[in-house]
């Protein structure tokens, strides 16, 4: 016997890598996923230096300069790099400041949809069969219109601001962590380990939330982060619609809606403002996939 | 002969299942009517193939699941319809060890904390500090060291795994363990050191262990009693010596002949089996054995037989003759 | 001219934390007719090699040998279309998992046909038949309808025989069988063994069965090959290898049996299997064995004469001592 435990003890003290530095060495192979993190990295950091960072406040006007093309076309000058919009606003502070507005839109779309779906989600995995019945049938019910019409009926019924935008998409984006949640829990509830936590006398919360549910995050992560883009864009199609954040608040989308009728005229506008849209939804997206790849277990090769 | 510390008595198990809002739910029959005692310090080996309804024997005795007939009693007192949810010492008393080491033990808890939970659970008296000395000389007793308490099941083999689960099932000093298939996922070499250990964990605490299995050899070695299932029923029970020696249920004697002796010299003396293990969902009438057995007659189709024997106790119309 | 003839098989694979040799050097000789097992615990690299041979090894993988060759024809460069010519036709596998190796999508009968299709000539009706003729050879009750199951319509047991099947469609010369009872019942594993062996010794093909279990390796083959830790320690007759073992792995294997213990406490071997981060210098076994010395965990041993069963050890054991002892030292 004791033999036995001293050569365990030694074998294991080479132990493998620890799940992090596992998960890093999965993450870093994958390069598309580390440029949108690089990318994504550099977004966060603009959004919380944004007052430092713009060189001018984003609603400042400059009357004598409407309209101003980049610096790089005829006439465009280098007090504003991107040119100035129709009512003489620096291009790269509201460019800068809307980083602000899609990052605090996206962190608290995903936290509010993520916390009400997983906890849905965990319910409905827990519970008997005609509670989970209806918590399906219903989150179906909000899954089978298309989400945009969605967010609209519910804007449109709360009154256009930011603050209903985000509480709409966040509701239209909750059914996929529901869903998510419950298959990750079902799968996951009838492991030896959830047995035998009852078996030791865990109650059923505990059960719920201590044992079973740090098991199914890799999914929930994977699924928040592609949200996160979700949430931008779905934000922004509401501002451009005018249903979302309002005039003159920098968001992108509204951005891109104010400048719609000088499409033609002066095309940098709506450019860079879609432009920014573009790179951080991919960026995100790029990153979302590569932890779903350095996290499913499914896709794991080893 | 001692006092039994656990007795079961036609213990019943069924199960609902299908049964959509256009059909009607089928009725499993995954243990229908099994009865045993426990002793302390003893092993009751049950062995059977797939769908024998040992694995819903054991989760109802570690009363995870409520029996639907007949009855379970612990020391005497017979187990409520709540089982072990409101009782803690009826929960300290019986504890269980899964087949799958890596499917048992918590992915995202320390091995401190696996050990220490079911303390923290039952025992909210003892204090953190002596929680902590308890789990780590539980580590030390089942032959891992203090330098793992900290570490994650991942960082582990499969065999130190089930030491780590044969550890937290004994930290609230139960005196029964039921032990469903803890070897058979382990390596030859590693499962000899599994084994020694529960045989001196059994010595040290007088454990009953109601020992489940399918792998002969291991039965033979470990076991006392055993219990040979068929399709939800025993079909023989009795001493291990009676049993493998004397087997006098026809599907005791094919399930002797067909395990693999590993000896080249051994000379076989193979029962064949005609035909395929009959799925729990349909049950065939009488005698669950009747359509592959070599001497069953029209008796055996009608009624189940009746046990026979004392000690070795058997149901067959047409036992094998010592 | 051996059969399936291979020299010094290595195969290592890429993983997020570096190489990972799972075959190292292994030799395996196989004649026309011949009843062997590759008997190892898990990380042996008893399966690793034999799929390496099959060519089924995924991108990570990368094999090397000195020589791979199968019916006199090289495996090592081949492409994939003439290796496809040979796997299948002349060289079958079967798996663990009946319910998983067959693919749930088409009937039993279409996939068999399927494979008929692939390697000869046969017309639509000379297929149907030739199912029916597979059917019946491995014991499948009522064939023609059977063909038309979904394989979720079959138990284990009939799934395997289905698989069987399958791999003598076009009646290979060599069938490999990777721990084809495991996921069954003993009573089940009894008959698909008992098939296994009569095809065998019917169609004179050759068998390697891949093992972990004792018991059939006793009651099946004629010749086993012991592998640990990725490397061939000991190929001898079967009765000789029980009886008396070369290499101290395979002595304390066959120790550790329940079935041959003589006390309660049963021989144990201590500590694992050496995994990617602890491989040991030496010889791989030194860390576990009782007779190991210094020697042993310095130097790498070499093979023993073919009389001590090619045992991978400095001082193979006769009759559980070790030899050549006194040489070293």
């Amino acid at each position: 016997m004791s033999d036995a435990s001293s050569a365990t003890a030694r074998t294991i003290a080479q132990a493998p890598p620890s799940p992090i530095r596992d998960f890093w060495n999965a993450f870093k192979e994958n390069r598309g996923a580390v440029m949108g993190m690089v990318v994504f990295a550099l977004f966060l950091l603009i959004a919380i230096f944004a007052p430092i960072l713009s060189p001018y406040p984003p609603d400042a006007q400059f009357r004598d300069s409407l309209l101003v093309p980049p610096v790089w076309e005829d006439g465009g000058k280098w007090q504003f790099p991107l040119g100035t919009d129709p009512l003489g606003r620096d291009m790269v502070s509201r460019l800068i400041h809307g980083a602000r507005f899609s990052f605090f839109i996206g962190l608290v779309v995903v936290t509010v949809a993520t916390f009400f779906g997983v906890v849905i989600g965990v319910i409905a995995g827990f519970a008997p069969r005609w509670l989970d019945t209806i918590i399906m049938r219903i989150m179906d019910i909000v899954l089978s219109f298309p989400s945009l019409l969605m967010a609209l009926v519910l804007v449109a019924i709360l009154g256009p601001s930011l603050l209903n935008a985000m509480v709409a998409i966040a509701i239209v984006l909750q059914p996929h962590f529901v869903r998510l949640t419950r298959a990750a829990v079902i799968s996951e509830r009838t492991r030896d380990y959830v047995t035998a936590a009852r078996v030791a006398g865990a109650g059923r919360l505990r059960i719920m939330f201590r044992t079973v549910l740090p098991n199914c995050l890799a999914p929930i992560i994977v699924q928040a982060a592609l949200s996160f883009s979700t949430a931008i864009l779905d934000a922004a199609a509401l501002g451009f619609l005018g249903m979302g954040a309002q005039p003159p608040t920098p968001e992108w989308g509204t951005m891109l809606a104010e400048a719609r009728e000088f499409i033609l005229r002066a095309w940098w506008v709506v450019t860079f403002p879609g432009l920014c849209i573009l790179v951080t939804v991919l960026a995100i997206n790029l990153m979302g996939d590569g932890l779903r790849d350095a996290l499913d277990p499914k896709l794991k090769r080893s | 002969m001692s006092e039994a510390i656990l007795t079961a008595d036609t213990l019943k198990r069924h199960y609902e299942v299908g049964g959509g809002p256009f059909s009607k739910p089928a009725t499993v029959r995954a243990l229908d009517g099994a009865s045993f005692a426990l002793e302390p310090g003893k092993t009751l080996a049950v062995v059977g193939e797939s769908g024998c309804g040992k694995s819903t024997l054991a989760r109802v005795v570690t009363m995870i699941e409520p029996p639907s007939g007949g009855t379970l009693a612990i020391r005497g007192k017979e187990v409520g319809p709540d089982g072990a949810s409101k009782d803690r010492d009826l929960r300290a008393m019986v504890q269980i060890v899964f087949q799958d080491p890596y499917g048992s033990l918590n992915p995202r808890q320390t091995i401190g904390q696996t050990l220490m939970e079911p303390l923290k659970l039952n025992r909210p008296e003892v204090s953190a500090e002596e929680r902590r000395k308890r789990a780590a000389d539980m580590l030390e007793m089942v032959g891992l060291r203090a330098e793992h308490f900290d570490r994650y099941p991942h960082m582990f083999s499969g065999g130190q795994r089930q030491r780590i689960a044969v550890g937290r099932a004994l930290m609230l000093e139960p005196k029964i363990l039921v032990l469903d298939e803890p070897v058979s996922a382990l390596d030859l070499s590693i499962q000899s050191q599994v084994l020694n250990l529960l045989i001196d964990l059994q010595e040290k605490f007088q454990l009953a262990y109601l020992f489940i299995s399918h792998d002969l050899s291991v039965v033979r070695h470990l076991a006392d009693e055993v219990m040979v299932m068929y399709l939800g029923r025993p079909v023989e029970t009795g001493p291990k010596d009676d049993v493998f020696a004397h087997p006098r249920h026809p599907y005791t004697r094919a399930l002797l002949s067909a395990t693999p002796v590993a000896d080249p010299r051994h000379t076989r003396n193979r029962i064949k089996l005609e035909g395929e293990l009959p799925s729990p969902m349909n049950v065939p009438e009488g005698c669950p054995f009747n359509p592959r057995c070599w001497k069953a007659t029209e008796e055996c189709r009608e009624a189940f037989p009746p046990y026979e024997g004392e000690r070795h106790r058997y149901a067959c119309y047409h036992p094998i003759e010592e | 001219m051996p059969l399936l003839e291979i020299r010094n098989l290595s195969v290592e694979f890429a993983t997020t934390s570096g190489a990972f040799r799972a075959v190292d050097g292994v030799d395996i000789n196989v004649e026309p007719g011949d009843l062997m097992a590759i008997v190892g615990e898990s990380g042996s690299g008893k399966s690793v090699s034999m799929l390496a041979v099959m060519g089924l090894l995924p991108w990570t993988a990368t094999i090397t040998a000195d020589r791979m060759a199968f019916n006199g024809h090289d495996l090592r460069g081949m492409s994939p279309k003439q290796r496809r010519r040979i796997i299948g036709r002349d060289m079958s596998m079967i798996f663990q998992e009946p319910m998983s190796s067959l693919n749930p999508c088409f009937t039993v009968g279409f996939q068999i046909k399927e494979s008929l299709k692939k390697h000869t000539d046969l017309d639509r009706k000379g297929r149907q038949d030739r199912a029916i003729e597979l059917m019946n050879l491995v014991g499948i009750p009522a064939p023609e309808k059977r063909l038309n199951a979904f394989p979720h319509q079959l138990s284990g047991g009939m799934s395997q025989r289905a698989m069987i099947a399958m791999a003598l469609a076009c009646e290979p010369k060599l069938l490999i069988a990777d721990e084809p009872t495991t996921a069954l019942d003993v009573t089940i594993q009894a008959q698909i063994l008992e098939l296994l062996t009569g095809l065998q010794e019917e169609t004179g093909m050759a068998l390697i069965l891949i093992t972990h279990d004792m018991g059939v390796v006793a009651e099946t083959v004629k010749r086993v090959q012991v592998q640990y830790a990725g490397q061939k320690v000991e190929e001898q007759e079967v009765g000789a290898l029980f009886d008396d073992p070369h290499h101290p792995y395979t002595a304390a294997l066959l120790a550790a049996l329940p079935e041959r213990a003589t006390e309660r406490r049963l021989p144990t071997i201590p500590g694992v299997v050496p995994g990617q981060f602890d491989r040991p210098e030496g010889c791989l076994f030194s860390p576990r064995c009782r007779f190991a010395n210094a020697h042993c965990k310095a130097v790498e041993p070499v093979q023993a004469a073919p009389e001590m069963g090619l045992a991978l050890c400095h001082y193979p054991l006769s009759h559980g001592e070790p030899t050549n002892r006194e040489k070293a030292s």
